[in-house]
């Protein structure tokens, strides 16, 4: 039912009005706050590295908690995601958070398919999502949102540059996921050689067009912090539960015989900055960009394919109605063909059988024919035969009584006749 | 008094100053021959590309043989295939040449499909074999080149659990043509617990999958104990854990190659920071020659066998009588074989006949 036009008086400029007093919607910030706050924030973090390299001693260090793992093994055949969710609350705060692992990446000896299944589950988060914002009956806010806000990419401290495996599977990323790459055990790299390893790996990222996370720069209150940020990547974190005394406090570190690194000490590693970076400034605008971005593009590709337009052959805006209309008709017309098509392919079988079977009928009532015409041959043969031998036999009769009667009534008949007869007899 | 046609030796006691024969000297005159003949040895270095190989190879032999070499891309190793570099360098110690030959295998397992990765590599040692092979059996053997690789390091990274697929598959390929040695790479990853932890994984997989790896000889009954008790830790202690350095820094009031981190610094040679010192005792200070023995004695010879009983085989179907190669035909079975032949025939000779005399009867009766 399309709404009648309404007559619409509007004043094209917009006037700044001073207030005479305190209105009180300045407190419309905290109400939202206090509103998201009673929601509770979600929040999915995909890692993807190689088999044992620190993925899940990672999440452990960032949310200080020992979230269960067990140890991977490098013999799976291929690449699968293990997502987990997890509930965690600090101070009022609820948060919802999915850690998705890619257990078996980097293992296999042909590496060349490596990348689907990631682009795969990513897909088919937004696929999820996108179905129930098409439904009719549709419950947004209360669904569990599970598209993946953040990839930590694990970059393996060779101290050269990416692996040929990392390049592929970032490029085929990027435009799907908020990338974030992270130079993992970064404690096996002295400060000259991590130096030279980040520039490396971000120039060689930039001549093959891969679009990483930039912190955002746009708000003042944190633009500052971001751009200096955005000038350490890729971090170079080191993970570790682990508490060792130093001076006179526990920290998390690991402990060498030449030494003892700690992760939260910014002069040993970036931790402190990806934490900050990840959790503390960013994490909301994170889940901002993958619905802004990576998943408004992902639905645009996808209605695109199924045929919608926003505007028609004539540049006139299309409006979803007449889109979902014409699309409708498209499909019901789509189901009576196919149903045409079946129907007819079941009455094209069922004539083809009908004739085989004729054929068939008709091939047997040849042969019964034939069988019967043989049939009577043989009878008649037979019967032939028998007239014949009856004839012979009252033939033989018929001189066996000749000759009894001769012999009775003339006994000594002349050897010449009996001979005669015999002669006869014999022929 | 010596009875002729008996094989017994008498023993005699050590002698005496008067009775001094001189064959004592045995040893020091193999000693100045080889120091004027010189030394060669080919050592293999394989792993992924970044496992600090080159770095372990300038530490061990304190050189630098690595000068302006060019690191490929990341994009440029998508596809990239193994390549064969061979680095020779000639060295003197106090007198003693070494010809070192380095065999670098750039591009092993950097690829995105690493399928089969090591065929250029195995190709190589045979080829070496096969050039020694030719050359051993030809007429002029005066200057025979030995190019056989006596020793392969194999880097396995640090940063995973264990073995991967492409360890595994790499040194199943190698074990029966080259001395490999594994070692675990960029060591200063680990922590001493985890060290141990990947050793005891390590070995248990390469018992697991079956892979021969180089094992060091048992030493002698009659070495001394600190002897037997180093050759002992030696050998729990492989795989090596290992860590090469390019620089040196300064430590403990000392100049020492070594690494420099903001929490302290590592040192190479320092036997409770890592086992180079162990890998570089074994390998040079005492088990290079018996490296280059079992190369010889083991691999080659079970190549040449190898390679023998092809051609062997091959002739027979070309019906060919002359060999290329100059070899010995067949051995013949010993007298007691032949004999134990010989009755095993007249045996089946004797059980045939007795058949065909069954038979014969048989139908005989039927008849």
């Amino acid at each position: 039912m399309a709404a009648t036009d309404v007559d619409v008086f509007s004043n094209e400029e917009k006037r700044n009005l001073s207030l005479g007093g305190h209105v009180g919607f300045d407190s419309l910030p905290e109400q939202l706050v206090s509103k998201s706050v009673t929601q509770g924030f979600c929040f999915n973090i995909l890692c993807v590295g190689e088999t044992g390299i620190g993925k899940s001693t990672l999440m452990n260090t960032l949310f200080n908690t020992m979230f269960e793992n067990e140890e991977a093994s490098h013999y799976q055949n291929g690449v699968y995601l293990r997502p987990r969710t997890y509930d965690l609350q600090e101070s009022n705060v609820r948060l919802k958070l999915t850690i998705v692992d890619t257990v078996g990446f980097g293992d296999q000896i042909n590496k060349e398919d490596s990348y689907k299944p990631i682009v795969d589950y990513i897909d088919t988060q937004f696929e999820n999502y996108l179905q129930e914002e098409l439904k009719i009956k549709r419950s947004l806010f209360n669904y569990h949102d599970t598209r993946i806000h953040i990839c930590l990419y694990f970059i393996a401290p060779t101290g050269h540059s990416l692996k040929s495996l990392d390049l592929v599977t970032m490029k085929k990323l990027d435009s799907k996921v908020n990338i974030i790459p992270i130079i993992a055990k970064a404690d096996t790299i002295s400060k000259s050689e991590l130096h030279k390893f980040k520039i490396k790996i971000m120039s060689e990222l930039v001549s093959n067009g891969v679009q990483i996370y930039q912190f955002p720069t746009d708000d003042e209150t944190v633009s500052e912090i971001n751009a200096s940020m955005n000038a350490h990547l890729p971090f170079a974190v080191v993970g570790s539960v682990e508490e060792v005394k130093v001076g006179n406090k526990a920290v998390r570190a690991r402990q060498y015989p030449w030494g003892v690194v700690q992760v939260e000490n910014e002069s040993h590693c970036d931790f402190v900055k990806l934490r900050e970076m990840l959790i503390r400034v960013n994490m909301e605008d994170l889940r901002e960009q993958t619905h802004a971005r990576h998943y408004e593009l992902y639905r645009r590709c996808k209605l695109e394919e199924m045929g919608f337009k926003d505007t028609d052959p004539d540049s006139e805006p299309f409006s979803l109605q007449e889109t979902y209309e014409a699309k409708r008709k498209e499909f019901l017309g789509d189901l009576q063909r196919k149903e045409e098509e079946m129907r007819q392919m079941f009455v094209n079988k069922v004539k083809e059988t009908e004739a085989e079977l004729k054929d068939k009928e008709r091939e047997l009532h040849e042969k019964f024919e034939q069988l019967k015409r043989m049939h009577q041959e043989e009878k008649k043969k037979v019967e032939d035969k028998r007239g014949y031998l009856e004839e012979e036999m009252n033939a033989f009769n018929k001189r066996k009584a000749a000759a009894e009667t001769l012999s009775l009534s003339q006994p000594v008949k002349k050897d010449k006749d009996k001979k005669k007869h015999k002669v006869q007899l014999d022929c | 008094p010596n009875q002729t046609g008996r094989n017994r030796s008498h023993t005699v006691g050590k002698l005496t100053e008067k009775q001094y024969v001189g064959f004592a000297t045995l040893p020091n005159q193999v000693h100045r021959k080889s120091v004027k003949k010189g030394f060669d040895f080919t050592l293999m270095v394989a792993g992924e590309s970044g496992m600090g190989k080159s770095t372990l190879v300038n530490s061990l032999f304190l050189t630098d043989l690595y000068k302006d070499r060019k690191l490929l891309n990341a994009e440029e190793r998508i596809n990239q295939t193994v390549e064969i570099i061979k680095h020779t360098v000639d060295i003197e110690e106090k007198g003693v040449k070494l010809k070192l030959t380095i065999v670098d295998t750039p591009g092993f397992g950097d690829a995105v499909n690493n399928n089969e990765c090591w065929k250029p590599i195995t190709d190589y040692i045979d080829q070496q074999f096969e050039q020694y092979f030719r050359d051993e059996s030809g007429l002029n053997r005066k200057n025979i080149q030995d190019n056989r690789v006596h020793c392969c390091l194999y880097f396995i990274p640090p940063f995973g659990h264990g073995l991967r697929p492409v360890d595994v598959e790499f040194m199943k390929a190698l074990h029966e043509k080259v001395n490999i040695i594994p070692l675990i790479a960029k060591a200063d990853c680990l922590t001493p617990n985890e060290i141990k932890k990947l050793k005891d994984r390590i070995r248990e997989e390469i018992d697991k999958f079956g892979i021969k790896v180089y094992q060091f000889p048992e030493c002698d009954s009659d070495e001394d104990e600190e002897f037997k008790q180093l050759d002992k830790e030696l050998k729990e202690c492989t795989p090596f854990a290992v860590i090469g350095s390019n620089t040196v820094v300064e430590a403990r009031g000392q100049r020492v190659r070594g690494r420099l981190y903001p929490w302290g610094i590592v040192e190479v040679e320092n036997q409770s920071h890592c086992d180079f010192v162990k890998l570089r005792n074994m390998l040079i200070r005492s088990h290079m020659h018996d490296l280059k023995d079992v190369t010889c004695d083991v691999h080659y010879e079970n190549y040449r066998a190898q390679c023998i009983q092809e051609m062997t085989s091959k002739l027979a179907q070309d019906n060919r009588m002359e060999s290329p190669i100059p070899i010995l035909p067949l051995s013949t079975p010993d007298v007691d074989t032949e004999k134990l032949i010989k009755m095993k025939d007249e045996e089946l000779k004797r059980m045939q006949e007795m058949l065909n005399k069954m038979q014969q009867q048989m139908h005989d009766k039927e008849q």
